[in-house]
């Protein structure tokens, strides 16, 4: 057992860890190194293997195959109360029949640490709960709740913080207040915090490493602002924000730029953000670098123009708007455009052109086969084609 | 299930009811107030009023007059100390074991098979299955079973495991066997309640910090039980202190393990001493109300969730 205080935190190491449950996979040979004193997110859906991680960390669950190496120590056949991990759960999972400050001491008491409860009224003055240490759990808020959950786990000062959707509950305004606080535990302590969350947003801001899951691996992982500016799979550009994407084929390649055609219109992407450089491509672009013009803007270089296009939703959201336009071979275009006059720019049914500038383009790994693609213009004629031909064949097999 | 009965003392308060809504739920209550009067009230008076009896002088047996002879009750704890103190320490000791049996077979029911709802209400028809057979049928099996020359003691005694002249029936050994027997369906199933209820995500949070299974089953599994172990322990110890079957001669007893239960019904029965026979149940039930009374407030219920 973890005797006394954690001096600091620790790395965790997960080496090829596969994790199935009966009738399925949840984790496919993950391997992953969180450095000491980082505050690491694994951002994903749910049902992504991120909470069975986070067990596997606590061990609560044991994986299937791999190891778990806490401070490099290997924990993968140790019970969970030998490892100097805590939990923050999503269900706070309080003791209903301890009082705040018991539920606090508890951990101290159990690692035999001197004045657990001079220690838990110090952990819970950090959450601003010292005055309800007497209630029970049952008398608290969900948000008071979730903060009790947080200084129980954290008095412990454990090498390695799990925190299973820790700010849930909250409203807005509290979860900001405790996205704060939290960092700045982790700043002063200089633990090791290992957050799982849904939400993109609570990972940008807090994580100084996200790592985006999907179906059991991790798609990508990085600082906050390098995942968010260049994704480099589709999954990834559109959980973490949302994107344009379409789908063409390279058709130059000069020095450090890229040229696809799409639909016929050339666009260029600086060849050190495309994972893929030939064939089939699947490019990207952020909504809000995309600039909104009433008139045919000109050529220039380095810039890439699609439209004429139609818009067909404008919705105001307040710091910015955000609107919808339907490019003729591209489909639906979402544009977000700050609001620095009163109001929309431009009204439903409005003929727009787009802009961005080429260098923030985006190119993607996914296989274009598989990944989004855009219908190429078809006239009426052939539609109307293709249409019988598929009730033909509909027929045939009836 | 009935078996919650003792789990809602922390009820929350409830909001004084409009006016005119009274008189309905008087109404409601009468049936309720006028059975506790007439099966309860009614025969604990005339109890208390038999216990007070005395003889007739030159009487025949079962003669008695109305009298106010408190002197009985004193002379009924000089007579049936030991029966008194029997009573409760067989009970004591039955209620004990029969914890001890019924709590891992109940965490084995509504923990370990909560995941298989089918094996679960198996186990619990098992559990329940003794009531079909009578109270009465069940414990003379058991005399047979127990008997000097039966199957268990036969077998040991031919293999010369003990000597030749060993014997359990009639001794407080089996006494108390019978008891814990006779009610360990109902101490598992009020802690069946309460473990199927238990979140095992308090014992997953106990594990995360830093306690053993043990220390996580006293701290945390233990606790959060406590309703239903209560309940278990009161439904056997008020019945078990009571009873005269399994102590009674014909039975699992001798004249040695004689409880108070078996010392009313031989007052009542065969001496026709009604006075005695009253007051001996007086004392019984008095003595059951302090000691649960004490109990309770021990155990603290009310703070239970």
């Amino acid at each position: 057992m973890a005797g006394g205080f954690a001096e600091a935190g620790a790395d965790l190491e997960l080496q090829g860890i596969t994790k199935r449950f009966p009738g399925f996979t949840a984790i496919e040979d993950l391997t992953l190194t969180i450095p000491a004193g980082s505050f690491f997110a694994l951002l994903g859906p749910s049902g992504c293997g991120k909470t069975t991680t986070l067990r596997l960390v606590a061990g609560l669950e044991d994986p299937t195959e791999g190891r778990i190496l806490i401070g490099g120590k290997d924990v993968t056949d140790t019970k969970p109360y030998q490892r100097p991990v805590n939990t923050v759960f999503q269900s706070y999972a309080l003791f209903p029949h301890m009082t705040v400050l018991e539920n606090v001491a508890f951990g101290l008491r159990r690692r035999g640490i001197s004045d657990p409860v001079g220690k838990a009224h110090e952990a819970l003055r950090l959450v601003e709960l010292d005055h309800v240490a007497q209630r029970k759990p049952a008398q608290l808020s969900g948000g008071q709740q979730q903060r009790v959950a947080l200084a129980r786990a954290v008095v412990n000062r454990p090498a390695l913080l799990l925190l299973d959707e820790p700010l849930g509950a909250l409203d807005l305004k509290l979860r900001r207040q405790m996205q704060l606080e939290l960092k700045d535990i982790q700043a002063d302590v200089g633990l090791t915090f290992l957050h799982v969350t849904h939400d993109q947003e609570e990972a940008m801001t807090m994580a100084d490493t996200v790592a985006v899951m999907n179906k059991g691996e991790i798609e990508q992982m990085g600082a906050p602002e390098e995942l968010y500016e260049l994704p480099r799979t589709a999954f990834v550009a559109n959980f973490l924000g949302q994107s344009n994407l379409f789908t063409g084929s390279v058709i130059a390649s000069q020095g450090d730029l890229l040229t696809v055609d799409i639909a016929g219109r050339k666009l260029a992407l600086p060849r050190q953000r495309a994972q893929r450089h030939a064939g089939e491509v699947t490019i990207g672009i952020r909504p809000e670098k995309l600039i909104l013009h009433t008139t045919a803007p000109v050529e220039a270089a380095g810039t890439n123009i699609v439209g004429p296009g139609r818009v067909t939703d404008v919705s105001f959201t307040g710091v910015s708007t955000q609107y919808q336009v339907a490019v003729p071979g591209l489909g639906q275009v979402t544009v977000f455009a700050q609001n620095m006059v009163f109001g929309p720019v431009v009204n439903v049914g409005a003929e727009v052109w787009l802009t961005w500038t080429a260098d923030h383009t985006f190119g993607i790994a996914d296989d274009p086969a598989t990944g989004p693609r855009f219908e190429p213009d078809t006239d009426t004629k052939t539609i109307a084609l293709e249409r019988r031909e598929r009730l033909e064949a509909e027929l045939d097999e009836a | 299930m009935a078996f919650g009965a003792f789990t809602t003392t922390a009820a929350a308060p409830v909001e004084a009811a409009p006016r005119r809504k009274s008189r309905v739920a008087l109404l409601l209550l009468l049936p309720g107030l006028a059975y506790l009067a007439l099966f309860f009230l009614v025969p604990l008076v005339s109890l208390i009023i038999t216990s007070l009896q005395t003889r007739v002088q030159g009487g025949e047996l079962g003669e008695f007059e109305a009298g106010f002879n408190l002197a009985v009750y004193g002379q009924v704890i000089g007579n049936y100390g030991p029966h008194i103190l029997r009573s409760f320490g067989y009970a004591l000791a039955a209620t004990i074991f029969a914890l001890l049996f019924s709590y891992p077979l109940a965490y084995f029911l509504g923990v370990t098979l909560r995941r298989y709802p089918l094996l679960q209400a198996l186990g619990l028809t098992l559990v329940i299955a003794p009531f079909f057979i009578s109270f009465l049928l069940r414990t003379l099996a058991w005399k047979q079973i127990l008997s000097d020359e039966g199957i268990v003691l036969g077998t040991l005694k031919s293999l010369s495991v003990i000597p030749p002249d060993a014997h359990v029936t009639g001794t407080a050994g089996a006494v108390i066997f019978g008891l814990a027997y006779n009610f360990i369906p109902f101490m598992t199933l009020p802690i069946y309640t309460s473990l199927e209820r238990l979140d095992l995500r308090y014992v997953e949070a106990g594990g995360d910090l830093y306690a053993s299974p043990a220390r996580t089953f006293l701290s945390v599994t233990l606790p959060l039980s406590a309703p239903g172990v209560i309940s278990g322990t009161l439904l056997t110890f008020i019945p078990a202190a009571g009873d005269y079957v399994n102590a009674s001669n014909a039975f699992l007893g001798s004249p040695d393990t004689a409880m108070i239960g078996n010392a009313i019904e031989s007052n009542f029965l065969t001496q026709q001493n009604y006075p005695v026979a009253a007051s001996l149940s007086i004392i019984l039930m008095a003595s059951i109300l302090v000691l649960v009374a004490v109990y309770v407030r021990r155990s603290g219920t009310e703070d239970l969730v």
